[in-house]
């Protein structure tokens, strides 16, 4: 029974990277490199950099933010806990078309937050804050934030109180205490949530396209756009075996970063 | 205390980071004509009636509730018998298994979503409304084995062997021990698998995106094409449905445990 | 031929061997204690019994039936685990009457069942309380109970009653002895304390390392010890290297030990002689001689401890025989034959 409740996935999986080799699925059921010539051009040699570099800040900005919160978040009563837990879960369930529509409103000219300000009296007139560089930034950590803090949880949740109080008796106060104790305590952790993160960020397909121009797009979107738009799908499957050949060596690396933990 | 203030504060601001779209989108949903203004002009409920009223609009809800809550329960039939199988053989090469039910998750989800257009092209199914319950059920797989995997744990051993001892062979202990013991831990499973497949789109897209509409893929293409306020109020309605559901799991049963933390007596 | 009895049972895990070559036969309605140190492979040998472990080698034979090959389910037996495996999800009741449910057996049979087995462990009315509210004796008792619903021709018990507290333990040890014998059920009971062996069994099969030392009754266990293992673990002891001299006669610390000859043929050897067997005396009234060097006064017995040229013994003495010495004392150390016993080491 339970052999064939996995042969289906596990048989997809495998299907799915026999075409991608083949380069067939809708076209020419060829073995052409062609595509994978492609990847050579400066254009997508640039769109790599950027999509890595974008993937790479979120991250980057995500734990900075999401770390001290999530031990925050890990000392507060069970209740309180469970109401910021229950509000996490909802905020990441939301998926990126809704994420984008809500933040495209929120940077528009007419019904977004400049709209708020001129209201409040602090802005002279609306302006649209899309598109933009900062505009596909915020909006892809607001879409990694949650996401970040519910990665961190477990190891904060479960971080000795007494190391902190140990901290304390010795004259650090709490700020320094966290920075000197805590921080370093969970590098291990900080370092793989970064590479998860990178990983999350990099499937952002439809962030970049709605709130940034076409230099913002990543490879994502450009794998979307192939698959859909462009109906180009041996190029799209290409560029997504590069991102999972990328992605599952990030995953490896992460688990590496824990077996070391775990043998420390 | 300046460290009690500064603490308070840096948590408001991230639930203000968090919240602030959403009171955005809250606010354009019941704004009084059919444009997207904040602050809203006026007060109108009546998009929120569209979506039940309007038949596209109900037509993508209904879509996506049943869509939803097929693929939640297929995911918890493939990962119940894997957890079950995975608690008892504590084999290691169990282990590739166990991965092998992670991994749809920890891929951008566009791969999976390409990887399903693939096969189910090639497989000649394309577009098949159930094609996008199996693919959902796959993909969200994870969520039910994680929560299931923590549900086994939970189980004491002995449990097993002393019903062994009373008489009850294999399929009466799981039948009478083990799933009245993970049972919340089974509801909860399929709790997140429905709120993420009703929210998911991109998956449901490439699979039945151009046959069938489900509420994520109709607001996207509103996006494109017309605004209404409508996809607004369908927003609000998303996450207050994803709150009611995960505050019902946290009622019944123990949230931080299940995201990782020590439950309450253990610490 | 009634009764369990074990034929050659090996149980190796990988190379390390938890149980080396074990037989016993133990009569219907007897009750055993097995006992030894942790490790020594009591736990595992009762889970062979039980059918939770399959041995490498031998066979298990219940009432002239041999069982090594049938699963747990269906063999005839109760069983209560060390951490009592109470079923959180059911409540008393629910607990006791499992075994009558799965085999669907009636309501009402099962009903009744219920009240015989909760009268007869003393907790009448409890049925619908939840195993978490009840304290650590009611839970004991649920689990003899659940394990007793179908009165199965064999009770096997693992470490019973180590989570309780001290006092409760000892009298459970006699409500567990007085149920077996009502019932007269076949019973075998791991346990690490020779306390509770005593206390509880018609037959003691002391474990080392995997191997049967003796199986004997208790107080034959005590006095007869059959190596100096079994003489180490059951009650405190002394332990003395003995020798013999061109006379045959048994030298201790350089003197000999009146009245006490070595066995044929054995020049060396350990002897065993219990604390409260050692009697103190002058330095002029005792063939062997010591120096006190330890006096320690725990109000319902004295312990002494002296050094004989360098070996150890240790007296012990109630209040009205107070050998009056104090630390450095030189004295007579009276060694009765009688209660010498020469061990094959």
């Amino acid at each position: 029974m339970l052999v064939v409740f996995f042969v289906m996935p596990f048989g997809i999986m495998v299907a799915v990277s026999f075409f991608r080799r083949q380069q067939g699925g809708f076209y020419t059921p060829d073995f052409v490199f062609s595509n994978y010539e492609r990847f050579l051009t400066p254009f997508f040699g640039g769109v790599l950099g950027f999509s890595l570099m974008l993937a790479g800040l979120v991250a980057v900005v995500c734990v900075v933010l999401g770390f001290p919160f999530t031990f925050l978040l890990s000392r507060l009563h069970r209740r309180t806990q469970i109401v910021w837990l229950v509000a996490l879960l909802s905020v990441l369930s939301l998926s990126e078309v809704i994420i984008g529509f809500a933040w495209s409103t929120l940077f528009s000219r007419t019904a977004g937050i400049t709209n708020l300000l001129v209201a409040a009296g602090l802005m002279a007139e609306p302006v649209a804050l899309l598109p933009g560089f900062g505009a596909v930034l915020t909006g892809m950590v607001y879409q990694a934030l949650p996401y970040t803090i519910l990665v961190l949880y477990p190891a904060l949740a479960r971080l000795d109180p007494t190391l902190l109080e140990a901290a304390r008796t010795l004259g650090a106060s709490p700020a320094r205490a966290f920075l000197n104790v805590v921080v370093p305590a969970l590098r291990d952790t900080i370092l793989a949530t970064v590479i998860m993160v990178f990983v999350f960020a990099l499937g952002s397909y439809l962030l970049p396209q709605i709130l940034g121009r076409p230099q913002h797009w990543t490879l994502s979107v450009l794998i979307t756009d192939q698959a859909i738009y462009q109906s180009n799908m041996p190029f799209a499957a290409a560029m997504a075996v590069f991102l999972v050949l990328v992605s599952l060596s990030l995953v490896g690396l992460t688990l590496l970063i824990g077996r070391r933990e775990a043998a420390a | 205390m300046t460290g009690r203030i500064l603490r308070r504060a840096y948590l408001a601001l991230i639930a203000l980071f968090l919240a602030g779209p959403l009171i955005v989108v809250a606010g354009v949903s019941v704004n009084a004509k059919k444009t997207l203004l904040f602050p809203p002009q006026g007060f109108s409920l009546s998009w929120y009636g569209d979506i039940f009223t309007e038949p596209d609009w109900r037509g993508a809800l209904v879509a996506s509730l049943v869509l939803a809550a097929l693929a939640a329960a297929l995911a918890v039939a493939i990962a119940l018998p894997l957890a079950w199988f995975l608690w008892r053989r504590v084999a290691p090469w169990a282990r590739v298994f166990q991965l092998l039910g992670v991994a749809p998750f920890l891929l951008p989800p566009v791969i999976t979503a390409l990887g399903f257009l693939s096969f189910w092209a090639t497989a000649g199914l394309y577009g098949q409304p159930w094609t996008a319950v199996i693919s959902h059920a796959i993909f969200f797989v994870t969520l039910p084995l994680v929560t299931l995997s923590l549900g086994f744990a939970a189980v004491d051993r002995s449990l097993v062997e002393a019903a062994a001892t009373m008489g009850a062979d294999d399929r009466t202990v799981f039948r009478t021990i083990v799933v009245p013991l993970i049972l919340p831990y089974l509801v909860s499973g399929y709790a997140f698998a429905f709120v993420l497949s009703l929210n998911e789109y991109i998956v449901a897209y490439m699979t039945v995106g151009f046959t069938m509409e489900t509420l994520p893929i109709k607001i996207f293409n509103a996006l494109r094409y017309g605004y209404t306020p409508t996809m607004a109020s369908v927003t609000v309605l998303f996450v207050a449905m994803a709150a009611v559901v995960f505050g019902l799991v946290a009622r019944f049963g123990d949230l931080p445990k299940l995201l990782g933390a020590w439950s309450a007596e253990e610490h | 031929m009634s009764g369990l009895v074990l034929e050659s049972i090996t149980k190796r895990f990988g190379s390390f061997v938890a149980v080396d070559d074990v037989a016993m036969s133990v009569p219907q309605g007897t009750f055993v204690c097995m006992l030894g140190p942790s490790g020594c492979g009591k736990t595992t040998l009762l889970r062979m019994i039980a059918g939770l472990e399959e041995p490498s080698a031998g066979r298990i034979v219940i009432d002239g039936e041999d069982v090594t090959g049938v699963p747990t389910h269906k063999r005839d037996f109760g069983m209560v685990f060390q951490s009592l495996a109470l079923f959180p999800h059911l409540d008393v009741a629910g607990n006791i009457a499992y075994p009558l449910r799965i085999r669907g057996r009636s309501r009402t049979e099962q009903r009744a069942r219920v009240d015989e087995l909760l009268t007869l462990v003393q907790l009448p009315g409890l049925g619908d309380r939840q195993a978490a509210n009840l304290s650590g004796g009611q839970r004991q008792r649920v689990a003899i109970a659940r394990a007793l619903a179908l009165a199965p021709r064999l009770f096997l018990l693992d470490e019973p009653l180590s989570a309780l507290d001290a006092k409760l333990r000892e009298a459970m040890q006699v409500e567990l002895r007085q149920l077996q014998q009502k019932l007269g059920i076949t019973t075998i009971v791991v346990t690490h304390d020779q306390r509770e062996a005593m206390t509880m069994a018609d037959l003691v099969v002391v474990m080392g390392e995997g191997r049967i030392r003796q199986t004997a009754p208790p107080i034959e266990v005590y006095r007869n010890p059959a190596d100096a293992f079994v003489a180490d673990f059951i009650g405190s002891t002394n332990l003395l290297a003995v020798e013999a001299d061109s006379a045959g006669r048994a030298i201790v610390a350089g003197a000999p030990v009146p009245d006490l000859a070595m066995p044929a043929g054995v020049t060396r050897a350990v002897m065993s002689i219990r604390p409260e067997d050692v009697h103190l005396t002058g330095p002029a009234d005792a063939t062997i001689r010591g120096r006190v060097t330890f006096v320690r006064d725990l109000g319902g017995t004295i312990e002494t401890y002296v050094d004989m040229a360098g070996t150890a013994i240790t007296a012990v003495a109630t209040p009205r025989e107070r050998p009056a010495v104090t630390v450095g004392d030189d004295v007579g150390i009276v060694l009765p034959a009688e209660n010498c016993v020469v061990l094959a080491s």
